[in-house]
C-alpha cells in the first residue's frame, strides 16, 4: 500500500469529519439566531400595547359659570390656572352617567379616567382662552392605566368593578371610547401612572451623558494613543501602561461608579445624579476601548506611507498628523463608536452616582437631575403597575434601535473610509 | 482635521457655559430611601410637581439602609433632605445623625404595607400560621423529636412542616437579604413563628444574638430562591409554576390578582381592611425622614410635606391608598399632621 492509497482510505473519513464539522457551526449559529429571535418577538409583543393609548370622550362644560369664572371681563392666565379642574372633570363624568349616585360608586366613576386629565383640560384651556364659553367641548380623555388594559388586553383584574366594567360597555356602545397612538411615550417625562409615562427625560439624559462622555473620551483616547503608538520610547513603563490599559477595559462598570461616587461627587463636589458626572464616569470606562481600537487603527496604517513621508522631508508631527491620522481615522471613529454604544446601555456605574431615580423633570443641561434610557427600563420593570411591563418593552426596543443605528454608522464609516493595502 | 479640532473647541466653550449659567444652589428637593416608600413618595413627588410652582423632587431608590447612611451623612446641599424607610430609625442611625451634626428630624409615619405569601390562582390557597412560615423557611429549626435542640431543617414538603397543609414540595421565591421586604419578613413572620418555642422565646432574654439568628436566618438548602429584589419577577414565575409561593408587597398582590392569591396566614387573608386594622400578622409601619435644617435653604420642603401628609394623599380615599398603601387611623393622622406641620423633631 503506497502513500497514494493511504490517503485515497482515508478521504472518506476526512470529508464526514469535516462535514460533521460544519453542521456543528450551523447548529451553533441557528441556536444564537432562535434565541435573538425569541427574545425580540418577546419584547415586540410584549411592546405593543405601549405604542397605543385608550381614551374616553367626555363633553365638559367650559362655560365661565361652571368653571367659577367671572362672567365679564378679560380672563387672566393665573384666573384660569388655579380652576378646579378636577372637580369640573368630575362634574362632567356625572352629568353622562347620572345613575351613579352612591359614594362608592362615584369614586369608580371619577377612576375611568386618568389622573392627568385635569392637567390636560387646564393646558388646553390655558394656552387657548378662546375656547371657555357656553360652547360645551367634546374632549378626549386618556383613560387611567387600568381601563387601559382592560380595553386594549382584555385582561380584567379586581381593579376593575362590575360597574366600571358595565360603564365601559356603555362608552363602547355609544363609541366613546377609542385607542389611538401614544405620542405620550415620547413627549412627556417618568411618571408614576402608566398612562402619562414617557421617556423623553431619558432619552435627552442619555444625550448629554453621552455628550459629556463624548467630549471627554474622544480627545483623550486618541491623544493618548497616538502618544503611545508614535512617540513613546519601549521600555518597562510604557509596557507596564500598555498592560495596565488592557486590564482596565476588563474592569468591571460599577467600579467606575465607586469611582465616580468617591471622586467626582465626594471629593470635587459635583452635583449628584447629575450627566456631567454620568458621562465623566462612562468616559473612564470607554477611554480603554477607545485607545485600544485606535491604537489597533494606528498600528494598521502601512510603514511604506510614514517612510514615504519621512523620506520628502517631513517631520514627525508632520506624519502623523497629514499622513497617519486621517488614514486612521475610520478604524479610530468605529472603535470609538462601539465604546459610545457600550456606554449607552450602561446602568450599573449610574447606580452608585444617582442617577437612578425617579426625575420628572425634562434635564435641559449637564447640571440638571437626570436619568438614562437603561435605568428608565429598570426602574419600570420594578414598578407594581401592570401597564409598565409594556412601556418597559417599548423603551427597551427603543434603546436597541439606537444601539443598531450606532453600530449602523460605525459600519457605514468602515466601509466607506476604510483603504485596503 | 481642523473640523475636528473646532467642534472640540466649540463643544468645550459650550460645557463652559452652562458651567457658568448652574447656580450654586439647588432648587430640587432630594429624596433618597427605601425601595418600599418609593411607589408612594414618587406619586407625590409628581403631583406636588404638577400642582405648584416647585421643581418635581427627585426620587432615588437606595433602600431604608442606604438612604440611612446618605441622610446622615451631614448637612448641606450635597446631602438629600428626606430619606424614606420601610422601618423606623435604629438608635445607632440616630446617633451617627446626631454626631455628623444632623440635629433636628422630623419623622412622618405615612401608612402601612402588608407582605404577602402567595401562590399561583391556578393551585390552592394555602392556609399557614407565622409557626409553619419558620418551620419551613428557618435554616435551622427545632428538633421534630420534641427536645429542646435545633437541627439543620429537615422539612422537605409542607406536608412535612403541618400535616394540615398539601403534600408539595416547599419552594419559596422570595427578596435577597438586602431587601427591606426581606428584614421585614424575617422579624415579622419568621420571628413570629419562632416566639411560639417558648424554650427559643426564653433565649432572647439569655443570648439575644442567637435568638436572632436563629429566628432570622432563612435555609440555604435551594428550596428558599432568592429571586432579586424584582416583585414583577416573581409574580412571573408563580404564574408559571403553580407549586412555588413568593414573597412580595401588598401593591404587587392586587395588581396582579388575577394570576396570583394571597394565602391565608392565622386566618386573615391580605387585603387592604385586615392590613389597616393591624389584624394581618405580616404588615410594616413606613416612614420618611426630614432634616429640619434643610428647610430654610431649599424651598418647597414644607409644601411637600403639607402634600403628602394631606387628607386628598394618605386619607382614607387618597391617591396613595389607591397605589395600595395602607392608611393610619383617623386619629393617628390628624396627630401625625398637626406634629409634622409644627416641626415636630425626633427626640430617641
Amino acid at each position: 500500500m503506497n502513500n497514494t492509497e493511504i490517503v485515497k482510505q482515508s478521504l472518506k473519513r476526512r470529508y464526514a469529519r469535516e462535514k460533521r464539522f460544519q453542521l456543528y457551526g450551523r447548529c451553533a449559529v441557528l441556536v444564537g439566531f432562535v434565541f435573538l429571535a425569541l427574545l425580540l418577538t418577546d419584547i415586540v409583543v410584549k411592546a405593543l400595547p405601549a405604542f397605543s393609548v385608550t381614551e374616553i370622550r367626555l363633553d365638559v362644560d367650559v362655560s365661565r359659570e361652571a368653571l367659577e369664572l367671572p362672567v365679564e371681563g378679560r380672563l387672566d392666565r393665573d384666573a384660569i390656572i388655579a380652576v378646579n379642574f378636577g372637580g369640573v372633570i368630575k362634574k362632567s363624568l356625572r352629568e353622562a352617567f347620572p345613575d351613579v349616585t352612591k359614594r362608592k360608586q362615584k369614586r369608580e366613576l371619577y377612576r375611568l379616567v386618568s389622573s392627568g386629565a385635569e392637567f390636560a383640560l387646564q393646558a388646553m384651556l390655558v394656552n387657548n382662552p378662546d375656547l371657555i364659553g357656553d360652547q360645551p367641548l367634546r374632549i378626549w380623555f386618556k383613560a387611567d392605566d387600568d381601563v387601559d388594559t382592560l380595553y386594549k388586553l382584555d385582561t380584567r383584574t379586581s381593579r376593575i368593578s362590575d360597574l366600571q366594567l358595565g360603564i365601559i360597555e356603555q362608552l363602547r356602545a355609544s363609541d366613546s371610547i377609542r385607542t389611538v397612538f401614544n405620542t405620550t411615550l415620547f413627549t412627556a417625562s417618568d411618571s408614576r401612572e402608566p398612562e402619562q409615562a414617557g421617556i423623553r427625560g431619558a432619552l435627552l439624559g442619555s444625550f448629554w451623558t453621552l455628550l459629556v462622555t463624548l467630549i471627554v473620551s474622544l480627545p483623550v483616547g486618541i491623544a493618548a494613543a497616538i502618544y503611545l503608538e508614535e512617540f513613546a520610547p519601549k521600555n518597562r513603563i510604557t509596557d507596564f501602561i500598555e498592560i495596565n490599559i488592557n486590564n482596565l477595559a476588563a474592569v468591571p462598570s460599577i467600579v467606575f461608579g465607586l469611582l465616580g461616587l468617591a471622586v467626582f461627587i465626594n471629593f470635587f463636589g459635583m452635583p449628584r445624579s447629575a450627566p456631567l458626572v454620568g458621562g465623566l464616569v462612562l468616559a473612564l470606562m470607554t477611554l480603554p476601548t477607545i485607545i485600544i481600537s485606535s491604537r489597533a487603527a494606528i498600528k494598521s496604517v502601512p510603514p511604506s506611507i510614514k517612510e514615504a513621508a519621512l523620506g520628502v522631508g517631513a517631520s514627525h508631527m508632520q506624519v502623523v498628523f497629514h499622513h497617519t491620522l486621517p488614514l486612521a481615522m475610520p478604524g479610530i471613529l468605529t472603535g470609538s463608536i462601539i465604546g459610545m454604544a457600550q456606554a449607552l446601555g450602561e446602568t450599573a456605574p449610574l447606580l452608585m452616582i444617582g442617577m437612578v431615580a425617579f426625575i420628572v423633570d425634562v434635564p435641559g443641561g449637564i447640571f440638571d437631575s437626570a436619568t438614562v434610557l437603561p435605568v428608565q427600563i429598570y426602574l419600570w420593570s420594578d414598578s407594581p403597575e401592570r401597564a409598565f411591563t409594556a412601556l418597559t418593552a417599548a423603551t427597551i426596543l427603543v434603546l436597541l434601535g439606537f444601539l443598531v443605528v450606532m453600530n449602523a454608522i460605525a459600519i457605514y464609516l468602515r466601509r466607506r473610509f476604510e483603504r485596503r493595502w | 482635521m481642523k473640523k475636528l479640532m473646532l467642534t472640540a473647541a466649540v463643544s468645550v466653550a459650550s460645557v463652559a457655559l452652562v458651567a457658568n449659567a448652574y447656580a450654586a444652589g439647588r432648587s430640587t428637593i432630594s429624596v433618597v430611601g427605601s425601595s418600599t416608600v418609593y411607589p408612594f413618595a414618587t406619586v407625590v413627588a409628581e403631583r406636588f410637581g404638577k400642582k405648584t410652582s416647585h421643581a418635581t423632587p427627585k426620587i432615588e431608590s437606595t433602600g431604608s439602609g442606604g438612604g440611612m447612611k446618605l441622610f446622615c451623612n451631614g448637612i448641606g446641599l450635597n446631602t438629600p433632605d428626606i430619606t424614606n424607610a420601610s422601618r423606623r430609625i435604629k438608635q445607632s442611625e440616630y446617633e451617627k445623625c446626631q454626631a455628623n451634626g444632623v440635629k433636628d428630624i422630623i419623622e412622618v409615619h405615612v401608612g402601612f404595607d402588608g407582605i404577602a405569601v402567595a401562590n399561583s390562582s391556578k393551585a390552592q390557597k394555602l392556609e399557614l400560621t407565622r409557626k409553619d412560615l419558620f418551620l419551613a423557611l428557618a435554616k435551622d429549626v427545632p428538633n421534630p423529636d420534641g427536645s429542646e435542640t435545633l437541627v439543620e431543617n429537615p422539612y422537605k414538603t409542607w406536608k412535612d412542616v403541618n400535616p394540615a397543609l398539601p403534600n408539595i414540595e416547599i419552594e419559596v421565591l422570595g427578596p435577597p437579604p438586602t431587601s427591606g421586604t426581606r428584614d421585614a419578613f424575617a422579624e415579622l413572620a419568621m420571628e413570629g413563628g419562632c416566639k411560639k418555642f417558648d424554650w427559643i422565646k426564653a433565649m432572647k432574654k439569655t443570648d439575644k444574638s442567637a435568638y436572632k439568628s436563629v429566628c432570622h436566618n432563612v435555609r440555604e438548602d435551594g428550596l428558599y430562591i432568592e429571586a432579586g429584589e424584582n416583585d414583577n419577577l416573581i409574580v412571573q414565575k408563580l404564574d408559571k409554576n403553580p407549586n412555588a409561593l413568593g414573597i412580595f408587597g401588598f401593591s404587587f398582590l392586587e395588581q396582579n390578582d388575577d394570576k396570583v392569591q394571597g394565602s391565608v396566614i392565622e386566618g386573615k387573608s391580605p387585603e387592604f381592611e385586615t392590613i389597616a386594622d393591624g389584624s394581618y400578622p405580616i404588615s410594616r409601619p413606613l416612614y420618611f425622614y426630614v432634616k429640619k435644617a434643610h428647610m430654610a435653604s431649599i424651598p418647597g420642603i414644607d409644601a411637600f410635606l403639607k402634600e403628602f401628609t394631606s387628607e386628598a394623599a394618605m386619607g382614607e380615599d387618597g391617591y396613595l391608598i389607591d397605589k395600595g398603601l395602607i392608611p393610619l387611623s383617623d386619629s393617628e393622622r390628624e396627630m401625625l399632621r398637626k406634629n409634622t406641620l409644627a416641626g415636630k423633631t425626633l427626640q430617641m
